[in-house]
C-alpha cells in the first residue's frame, strides 16, 4: 500500500517537473551552504590547530623575573633567577616535563664573504627542535657535546641561508658571529610566519652555553621551553615546575614567584574555541537558509492541495481514507525534502572543494554535517508537508467532487 | 429480493448558523438488487443531498440508512470511505478522471485503496475496461479520449470493485444526445446481463426514460415513485440509427 501511494506521490512530483525543481532549490541552498559553511569552519579550525602546534605541541614556557626592585617590576625574562641548573632540576625531577630546552635570545649579525644580515640568534639545546616543532632541512642540529663544549657551531634558519649564502652551499661554512667564527653544521626546515607576522626563518641558533659564555657573559637564562607528554600532562608539568622553582628559590608560601610558567595549551584551547564558535554561528546563519527552504516547501504543497482538491475529491469517493491522501502529500513533501538535501549535499561538497581551491582555504567534509543535513531535510520535509497534508486529508469529499 | 438500499424517514438538516435548510424531509425509499432505477429532481429538490447521503458522502441529520443490509447512517468519515470503496461504484456528470494518468491507471485507483495486489489490481482493471468496450484504450490518457469515452472509462472505474451499488449522477450532462445513449446502452447492458444495481440522478425525464423505475423528488420529499412505461431502449436505437 505505502509503495503504491508512494508511486502515486513521485507521479505527482514528476508530472510538476519546473515546480518541484524550484521547491527544491530552497533546500539545495540551504544543505548546501550548511555543509559549505561547516566544512570551510572546520577547515580553518584545523589550520589554526596547525598553527599553533607549529608554536610547539603541549609546551610551556618559564621564564625568569617579574621580581619586585623597591616597587619597579621588571619584565618577565629580564631579571637573573634562572640558572642552567634549575633547568636541570626540573629535567631530573619533574616526570611530566619530557623535554627542555633553554632560549637565550641575542641579537647577531652575521657576516659571510663581504655579506652580512642581522637577525635573531638565540642559544638553545639539541631538544629545542622536538620541543618546538622544528625540523632540520640539511646537516644536523648541534649535540649535547657542542653544549658541554660550548663550541662555536651554528644552525641557520631558511631566510638566513637565503640572505647570506644565495643560492651556495651553507653546510660546512664559517660565518663570523659577533666576530667569532662559527661553522654551520645544518640548515633549518622551513616554518613561514608566525601567527603574529613574524618571520621565524629569519634566526640562527646556537648551543645555549656558547651564548651565555661567549656571547654574553652571563650565567642566567632569560627563557626555557619545556614541553610534557600530553595536553593534560602540561598541567601537571606546569605545577610541579612550580614547585621545584619554588622550593629551589626558597620561595616561602604566600611570597610571588620570581618566575613565570605558561601554558600553551589554554592559548591553543581558546584559539580552537573561537573557531569553532566562528563555524557554528556559519553553520546557523546558513541554517536558516535551510528553515526558509522549508517554509518554501510548505508554501507550494498548500498551492498543490488547493490546485488538487478536485483529484483529492475523487480519491477520496472512490475510498481514499483520510490517511491516505495525508500520507500521499506527506510523501511528496519528504521526497522534495530529501531529493533536495541530497543535492544540496553534492553541491555542497563541491562547492567547499571550489572555494578551497581557488582561496587555498582548508576545507573539511564533514560527516556529520553530511549526514544531520540530510535527516535535517527530511524532517525537514516532514515537518513542512505536514500541515498541507493534513489540510487535505481533512477536505469534505464533496465539497472537494465541486471544487473548480 | 435483496434489498440493496433501505431508506427510512430521511432527514437532512444543513445549519449554517442562521439559516436552516431543510433539504430532506423524510424520505423512504427502497431498492433491490438488480433494479435500476432514476432519480428526478429539479435543482433544489434535494435530488442531490439524497444522491450524497445514498452515496456515502454525507450523513443524514436523523433517519436510517441500510446498504446492502448494513447500517451506514452513523458512520464517520474513514469508516463511510470503506463503503464507499467496497459497495458503491460512482460516475459523475465531469467524468472526475485523474489528469496525465492512464485510462488502467483511473480505473485500478478503488483497487489501489484497497489493498488489492499490483498483479490483481491490473488483471481487474482490464476486465472492467473490457466490459465498457475501451479494452483497447487502456493506456490512452483521459485527453486523448473523447468524452463518452472518458465516461465509460469513468463507468470501469466504477464496476472495477464489484460494487452493490453503481451511482451515476448526470452521467449524460457533459454529453451530446448521441453520446449520451451510448453511455445509457452501456449501463443498460451491465443492468440486464450482469444484474448491476444502477441508481441514475438526472434532471432530464428522456434520460430517466432508460431507467425501469423513476422517483420524483421535490421540496425534499418523495412525490412520485413508479415504473417506466415505454421504456427507452438505447441498444435498439443505437441499431435504428445506424440504419
Amino acid at each position: 500500500m505505502i509503495g503504491a501511494v508512494l508511486k502515486i506521490a513521485l507521479r505527482a512530483l514528476a508530472r510538476n517537473k519546473g515546480r518541484s525543481a524550484l521547491t527544491m532549490l530552497g533546500i539545495i541552498i540551504g544543505v548546501a551552504s550548511v555543509i559549505a559553511m561547516v566544512s570551510l569552519g572546520q577547515g580553518a579550525q584545523k589550520q589554526v590547530q596547525q598553527q599553533i602546534e607549529s608554536m610547539g605541541t603541549n609546551m610551556l614556557i618559564i621564564s625568569a623575573g617579574s621580581q619586585r626592585t623597591g616597587g619597579v617590576r621588571s619584565g618577565a625574562g629580564t631579571s637573573t633567577t634562572l640558572t642552567p641548573e634549575d633547568l636541570d632540576a626540573i629535567l631530573r625531577d619533574a616526570p611530566a616535563v619530557t623535554a627542555l630546552s633553554p632560549s637565550v635570545n641575542v641579537p647577531v649579525t652575521l657576516v659571510f664573504g663581504n655579506g652580512n644580515w642581522s637577525t635573531r640568534g638565540e642559544g638553545v639545546a639539541p631538544t629545542y627542535p622536538s620541543i618546538r616543532n622544528w625540523t632540520v632541512a640539511s646537516g644536523e642540529f648541534f649535540t649535547e657535546t657542542d653544549v658541554r663544549t660550548a663550541a662555536r657551531v651554528a644552525v641557520i634558519g631558511q631566510t638566513v641561508a637565503s640572505q647570506l649564502f644565495g643560492g651556495g652551499e651553507p653546510l660546512g661554512q664559517t660565518i663570523r658571529l659577533r666576530n667569532l667564527p662559527f661553522r654551520v653544521v645544518g640548515v633549518l626546515g622551513a616554518k613561514g610566519q608566525s601567527q603574529f607576522g613574524q618571520d621565524q626563518d629569519d634566526t640562527v641558533f646556537i648551543p645555549y652555553t656558547t651564548a651565555m659564555k661567549k656571547l654574553l657573559s652571563t650565567q642566567y637564562v632569560p627563557t626555557a621551553y619545556a614541553s610534557a607528554a600530553s595536553t593534560q600532562a602540561t598541567f601537571e608539568a606546569e605545577s610541579q615546575i612550580n614547585d621545584i622553582l619554588r622550593q629551589r628559590h626558597s620561595i616561602r608560601d604566600g611570597q610571588e614567584n620570581d618566575f613565570t610558567v605558561r601554558n600553551l595549551t589554554d592559548l591553543a584551547n581558546s584559539a580552537e574555541q573561537t573557531t569553532r564558535i566562528m563555524t557554528m554561528l556559519l553553520g546557523s546563519i546558513a541554517g536558516v537558509s535551510l528553515l526558509v527552504g522549508g517554509i518554501g516547501i510548505m508554501n507550494i504543497m498548500l498551492v498543490s492541495v488547493t490546485e488538487r482538491t478536485r483529484e483529492i475529491g475523487i480519491r477520496m469517493a472512490v475510498g481514499a481514507k483520510s490517511k491516505h491522501v495525508r500520507t500521499q502529500f506527506l510523501l511528496e513533501s519528504l521526497v522534495l525534502g530529501l531529493a533536495g538535501g541530497l543535492i544540496g549535499i553534492a553541491t555542497g561538497v563541491g562547492l567547499s572543494a571550489l572555494t578551497s581551491s581557488v582561496f587555498g582555504w582548508p576545507a573539511t567534509i564533514s560527516p556529520t554535517a553530511v549526514f544531520s543535513s540530510a535527516v535535517f531535510s527530511m524532517a525537514i520535509g516532514v515537518f513542512f508537508g505536514y500541515y498541507p497534508a493534513r489540510k487535505a486529508a481533512a477536505l469534505d469529499p464533496i465539497e472537494a467532487l465541486r471544487f473548480e | 429480493m435483496n434489498k440493496v438500499i433501505d431508506v427510512r424517514d430521511l432527514h437532512k438538516v444543513y445549519d449554517s448558523g442562521e439559516v436552516r435548510v431543510h433539504a430532506l424531509k423524510g424520505v423512504s425509499l427502497s431498492i433491490e438488487e438488480g433494479e435500476f432505477v432514476a432519480i428526478m429532481g429539479t435543482s433544489g429538490s434535494g435530488k442531490s443531498t439524497l444522491m450524497n447521503i445514498l452515496g456515502c458522502l454525507d450523513r443524514p441529520t436523523s433517519g436510517l440508512y441500510l446498504l446492502d443490509g448494513i447500517d451506514v447512517s452513523e458512520l464517520n468519515k474513514d469508516d463511510r470511505a470503506d463503503i464507499r470503496n467496497s459497495k458503491i461504484g460512482f460516475v459523475f456528470q465531469g467524468f472526475n478522471l485523474l489528469r496525465r494518468t492512464s485510462a488502467i491507471e483511473n480505473v485500478e485507483l478503488p483497487l489501489l485503496y484497497a489493498g488489492v495486489n499490483a498483479a490483481d489490481r491490473v488483471a481487474r482493471s482490464r476486465y472492467a475496461l473490457s466490459l465498457v468496450g475501451l479494452a483497447h484504450r487502456e493506456d490512452s490518457y483521459p485527453n486523448q479520449l473523447s468524452g463518452g469515452q472518458q465516461q465509460r472509462v469513468a463507468i470501469a472505474r466504477a464496476l472495477v470493485n464489484s460494487p452493490s451499488l453503481v451511482l451515476a449522477d448526470e452521467p449524460t450532462g457533459n454529453l451530446d444526445s448521441r453520446t449520451s445513449v451510448e453511455v445509457m446502452s452501456v449501463f443498460q447492458r451491465l443492468n440486464r446481463e450482469a444484474g448491476i444495481t444502477i441508481v441514475l440522478v438526472t434532471h432530464e425525464a428522456d434520460i430517466a426514460q432508460y431507467a425501469q423505475r423513476v422517483v420524483v423528488v421535490r421540496d425534499g420529499l418523495i412525490m412520485k415513485d413508479q415504473r417506466i412505461v415505454n421504456r427507452r431502449d438505447a441498444a435498439e436505437e443505437l441499431e435504428v440509427e445506424a440504419l
